[in-house]
């Protein structure tokens, strides 16, 4: 791999980036990176989470500049301080956690970033004449936070194409997406393809990069390990180069002796909270024994309601409502619920289900401390919750660097399999986990759907929300899908197809 | 006769709202990009005491309503350095403001307690000014009053219908997704909070050469503070910090006339009146707002640390 | 040049200990060049200020009982402002505990026989006065989500107005030739002196006593853990099963019994009657304390000594070198301002960046 724009390849690349290095502290997130983009087509960046893929991006949009290392157009070294800069050589981005400002209409979010002289007039006629040819449709005096996140993602990506962009970023497009949605999408994005400008496609799913993809850049730990066609290649091959190392599949199966039902939500009815929120209506579900019930849906359709639901962090109207081992806990907090035997581990790692700031200690004090004798007469005892700390840091192999570190300090794997752990570790009856490997690392990963498939061989009932179908076909006995805040009647994972679900996301009742 | 009573009325309402209006407006910028300025008080009290030194050296009300307005910019130039710059805490950064402006005021307003110079000059229009009902209310004011108007007005118009009006309100609802788009975040806060610095500036100055006109220590008397209340009641909206500002200034009145009149209530039971109100108002306010809805920019007091 | 922050995963202890001896330092410069523009040599200010006072017995005496309102008021506030709930009203509660506790020194003069029941009384109808007053502030945020800040700095206007009504009214001395003041209370109803013939009285004790507890219960109770969540995490204190509405009555309520204590101990202890004024911003004052000693209860033992030591410093520098006492609060101010600043040093890692044209490789 060249380390300036190589002669020998004809004609300079569209963009180019050479031996880009970023350093974050001693942490090298990008390593001596580069990467040709080339007009017309659709460029894959490849990589796990952490590989390094969103700090390449951002040092291409101007986000980030690079340590060391140049960024090339046409062949010429440019300078990128600020998004501006790229936006002025045709760089456009489409972002993951959309950058739009909830409270501000469509045509303001877009506004924000056209040239000052543009009218609100011809803005909105802009906005209606790229509708019409690409088939995004917009409604630019509604505000945004009313729309659902394939809207939000029609704004960016009209808000993109309205400064005519050679170069578009994509960052994770699909991961909100209905695979309905997905598709709209694809076809919007080969037609751009197809006009003649470069799409740089950043995705960890390996479908829909053999699908669209030409080319493509494989990243790991800030290193680039390699470039293929994608199309040339299996989706185990990709993912090997990916991961670095073949991933051991899960063994054993949820579901297999089913013992009595041990989480029983009936008529569950919640208004939405605030502006923002969703609504959930009227969910019934029984979860056995031994069973993990998989809960899917695109993110944004009641999943974060449903679980405070569940862990009582937001209090039903009808005790009835939450029934946990026969008791009705509807009415009752989440130390309540705790007690008769219920655990949960919500989807924010950082400031939910651990304060950053505080030790592994304290964080085990956090969520158990109505379940482990950690406090006498109102004292904390802070040797058990030392000792409690280090059993599930042992049982889970949590890397840490001191003896009882901050939880911020530590990866978000490693994280991930303390919060994960110290639930696990109280024996429940029930556990709720929302999102359990989110931006976690592969072997992470695996190591905390096997312990949640041995939890629930060993009786326990669980109820596992994920925007991830792979995972929950992997781990899950029965799967139901949660959109616009009601849920699909539950149907055993071996009797439906990834289509099936991934229509029920739409919100088709087939 | 009557109607002369009654315009004497309207212009004490506006005279009293005038300081209110002043202070509000600039905190409402402030707070629309973002940064929740506590310190007005102390910014306000500030340009109080340098106002009416500075008009006082020179002689010239002009230069001295510039003065005030400086010494409130300057003030929320160290706001702005704690809080955009450091990210340190805004609600704490504020409270140091208003100690701090406290203590400036009494330092350089020493020399000058128990002064007295004329109030700052009103308009006159021959004819105008004259009408009855509304000549003098309309025509027959101090500029200072005509500022505050034309800054309601203007900071109505920028904040609803400029570019960069939109970019501020953008910054005040998210900073991380503007930060993303490669808008200046920082930058307008910056901007945002001196503009306040120097509108609460200009609010003391106000006290200082028009309303009363002498400077005493802690003349403002929490009149930036209720400023605050005032933008909160007025759901961050500048034509209804104005109104606010009016029914407020309204209020004052009747506890002066009350007190003049002698109803039998001791005097610090009328002077704990705006005080009380101010709290009574943030009540019904809520009391009225629909549940869970805020109208507050939704960035609002939140640090923001961007890092490259 | 740019500023370039990045957090840090943990707070850096050293600097977190560091950062407000950096910052006194800075005041004290800037203070010198205020000093020394207002024509006093900043050398013999400083002496004035922070070494004078300690080197006499009496002037110590003055800086301990200064140092014990706005310890023991600080203490409670920094309940409050590690869970980011702001009781900016503690000068009121602070009023009205004085008051209240007063009233029965007042309604008690001249009382015979037992009167050991007197002093215990008025200290708790002192704490329970300015518990309560808290309340007010702290139940419109929980019930009908009023802004805490504004309601409790707007309380502290009405509290210092009624005093000023009582003292001058209802509670005057009649037999005090029109003087705006009650009757001096019995030797029952003052605070014991801790020496003969000395001023400093047994509040110092209760301020002292009142730091330990708090050090103990934040670091030691699961009740002082929910406060450290809630400010640090408050989503994470809500999985934890902590109530905000019960934590945050706690805590106002544990920062107004404080506040309504320290007023009661200076009206008992170092005033002996009721005046229209019983506090010089103690209130207030403690807030800079507060963040001066990181919220943590040692730490306000110490910044409420430096504090109170500026206070005595300014007294005498405005006798012998003509300062205006006013130097004093805008230094304090100042002081705070830096204490904040500086705080960054903990917080993140700090650089200066080149932000101009980037280096090419």
């Amino acid at each position: 791999m060249a380390a300036v724009p190589s002669p020998a390849a004809g004609t300079a690349p569209l963009y180019g980036a050479y031996g880009i290095v970023k350093r974050f502290g001693d942490f090298k997130a990008n390593d001596g990176v580069d990467l040709e983009i080339r007009a017309g087509e659709i460029h894959a960046l490849l990589g796990e989470n952490g590989a390094g893929k969103s700090t390449l991006m951002k040092i291409l949009y101007g986000l980030l500049e690079p340590t060391e290392g140049v960024v090339t157009h046409k062949g010429d070294i440019v300078q990128l301080p600020d998004p501006e800069a790229a936006r002025a050589i045709g760089i456009g981005m489409v972002f993951q956690h959309f950058s739009l400002c909830e409270n501000l209409t469509v045509a303001e979010n877009i506004a924000l970033v056209m040239p000052k002289t543009l009218s609100g007039r011809a803005l909105a006629e802009r906005i209606a004449a790229l509708g019409a040819a690409y088939g995004l449709h917009l409604d630019p005096a509604r505000p945004v936070w009313s729309l659902s996140a394939g809207e939000r993602q029609r704004i960016e990506i009209v808000r993109c194409l309205l400064q005519d962009p050679r170069l578009v970023i994509l960052d994770e497009p699909t991961s909100v997406l209905t695979p309905g949605e997905a598709e709209q999408l694809f076809s919007v994005l080969e037609r751009l393809r197809d006009e003649g400008r470069a799409l740089l496609y950043i995705s960890h799913r390996l479908d829909e990069v053999r699908r669209l993809c030409t080319r493509a850049t494989i990243l790991r730990h800030g290193r680039v390990v390699g470039a293929c066609d994608p199309q040339g290649e299996s989706a185990r091959s990709l993912a090997a180069l990916m991961v670095g190392a073949q991933v051991g599949a899960v063994t054993g199966r949820a579901g297999a002796a089913l013992g009595p039902p041990r989480l029983v939500l009936d008529r569950l009815s919640l208004p939405a909270p605030g502006l923002h929120g969703t609504a959930l209506a009227d969910i019934r579900l029984t979860v056995r024994g031994g069973e993990i019930l998989g809960v899917a849906g695109v993110a944004g359709n009641g999943q974060a309601e449903f679980f405070s639901a569940l862990s009582g962090e937001t209090a039903a109207a009808r005790a009835e409502a939450v029934v946990v081992d026969g008791a009705a806990v509807g009415r009752l907090d989440i130390n309540a619920r705790r007690r008769r035997g219920a655990a949960f581990v919500p989807e924010e790692r950082n400031g939910h289900a651990a304060a950053p700031g505080m030790s592994l200690s304290e964080n085990a004090v956090l969520s158990r401390h109505a379940t482990a004798p950690l406090a006498r007469f109102g004292l904390l005892r802070r040797g058990a919750a030392r000792t409690l700390a280090a059993a599930v840091i042992a049982a889970f192999d949590v890397r840490k660097a001191g003896p009882d570190p901050a939880a911020g300090t530590l990866s978000g794997g490693n994280l991930q399999k303390f919060v994960v752990g110290r639930e696990i570790q109280a024996e429940p009856g029930v556990l709720v986990v929302n999102q359990p490997t989110w931006g976690v690392d592969a072997s992470a990963a695996a190591r905390i759907r096997q312990a949640l498939i041995d939890l629930a061989a060993r009786g326990a009932a669980l109820l596992v929300i994920s925007q991830d179908l792979d995972e929950l076909f992997e781990i899950a006995s029965r799967i139901a899908v949660l959109h616009a805040g009601t849920l699909s009647e539950p149907v055993p994972a071996g009797e439906t197809t990834r289509e099936a679900v991934g229509l029920l996301m739409g919100g088709s009742h087939a | 006769m009557t109607l002369d009573i009654v315009q004497m009325v309207l212009v004490t309402v506006l005279t009293a709202a005038t300081p209110l209006i002043l202070a509000a407006i600039g905190e409402l910028v402030a707070e629309r990009s973002g940064v929740l300025n506590l310190g007005t008080e102390g910014m306000m009290v500030l340009g109080a005491a340098a106002g009416f030194a500075v008009a006082t050296e020179t002689g010239s009300t002009l230069a001295g309503a510039l003065g005030g307005a400086g010494a409130g910019l300057a003030l929320s130039g160290l706001f702005a350095i704690l809080t955009v710059g450091l990210a340190a805490n805004q609600v704490a950064s504020g409270l140091a403001l208003t100690i701090l402006g406290l203590g400036l005021s009494g330092l350089v307003g020493t020399g000058y307690v128990g002064m007295k110079r004329d109030p700052a000059p009103h308009l006159h229009l021959a004819g105008l000014s004259d009408l009855p009902l509304v000549g003098d209310l309309l025509f027959g004011q101090d500029a200072f009053v005509y500022v505050a108007v034309a800054l309601v007005l203007g900071v109505w118009w920028f904040l609803g219908r400029s570019r960069a009006g939109l970019v501020l309100r953008a910054i005040g609802d998210d900073h991380t997704a503007t930060h993303a788009l490669g808008l200046p975040v920082r930058k307008v806060r910056v901007l945002a909070v001196l503009f306040g610095g120097a509108c609460a500036g200009l609010a003391g100055a106000y006290l200082s050469l028009a309303y009363t006109p002498f400077w005493s220590p802690g003349m403002t008397a929490g009149r930036g503070w209720i400023a605050l209340a005032l933008v909160v009641f007025a759901s961050w909206r500048p034509l209804r910090v104005a109104a606010g500002a009016l029914l407020f200034g309204g209020a004052t009145v009747l506890q002066l006339h009350a007190q003049a009149a002698g109803l039998g209530l001791p005097g610090q039971a009328l002077s704990a009146l705006p005080y009380v109100a101010t709290i009574l108002a943030l009540v019904l306010l809520s009391l009225g707002r629909r549940q869970g809805g805020s109208l507050a920019p939704a960035a609002l007091g939140r640090e923001f640390t961007p890092h490259r | 040049m740019r500023l370039d922050l990045s957090p840090r995963a943990r707070r850096s202890a050293v600097l977190s200990a560091l950062s407000p001896v950096i910052a006194f330092a800075g005041a004290v410069l800037v203070g010198g060049i205020a000093v020394a523009l207002l024509g006093v040599a900043p050398g013999a200010a400083f002496t004035t200020y922070f070494v004078i006072p300690l080197s006499e017995v009496w002037s110590l005496q003055e800086v301990a009982l200064k140092a014990a309102p706005l310890a023991l008021v600080a203490t409670g506030l920094a309940f409050c402002f590690r869970a980011s709930l702001w009781n900016i009203g503690a000068e009121g509660q602070f009023v009205v505990g004085g008051l209240a506790g007063g009233w029965i020194g007042v309604a008690t003069q001249g009382a015979e026989g037992f009167t050991a029941w007197i002093l215990p009384t008025m200290l708790a109808a002192g704490t329970l006065a300015g518990l309560a007053y808290a309340m007010i502030p702290a139940l419109l945020k929980v019930r009908l989500g009023v802004s805490e800040i504004l309601t409790s700095l707007m309380l502290v206007y009405v509290a210092e107005l009624l005093l000023d009504y009582m003292a001058r009214g209802p509670l005057r001395d009649p037999a005090g030739f029109n003087f705006p003041q009650s009757v001096p209370f019995d030797p029952a109803a003052r605070l014991p002196y801790l020496m003969e013939g000395d001023t400093l009285h047994a509040g110092v004790l209760i301020a002292l006593a009142a730091v330990i507890v708090a050090t103990l219960v934040l670091a030691r109770t699961l009740f002082g853990f929910e406060v450290r969540v809630v400010g640090a995490a408050p989503r994470a204190a809500r999985f934890a099963g902590f109530s905000d509405a019960r934590l945050t009555l706690a805590v106002f309520a544990i920062s107004g019994a404080a506040a309504g204590l320290a007023g009661i101990c200076e009206v008992a202890g170092k005033i002996g009657q009721l005046q229209p004024t019983i506090s010089p911003g103690y209130g207030f004052t403690a807030i800079i304390v507060a963040f001066l000693g990181r919220l943590s209860p040692p730490g306000i033992l110490v910044a409420a000594g430096v504090i109170a030591l500026t206070t005595i410093g300014g007294e005498s520098a405005q006798i012998d070198l003509k300062l205006p006492l006013d130097l004093t609060r805008a230094f304090q101010g100042l002081l705070l301002a830096f204490v904040l600043g500086a705080d960054v040093l903990a917080r993140y890692r700090v650089r200066l960046v080149p932000g101009g044209p980037r280096r090419t490789a």
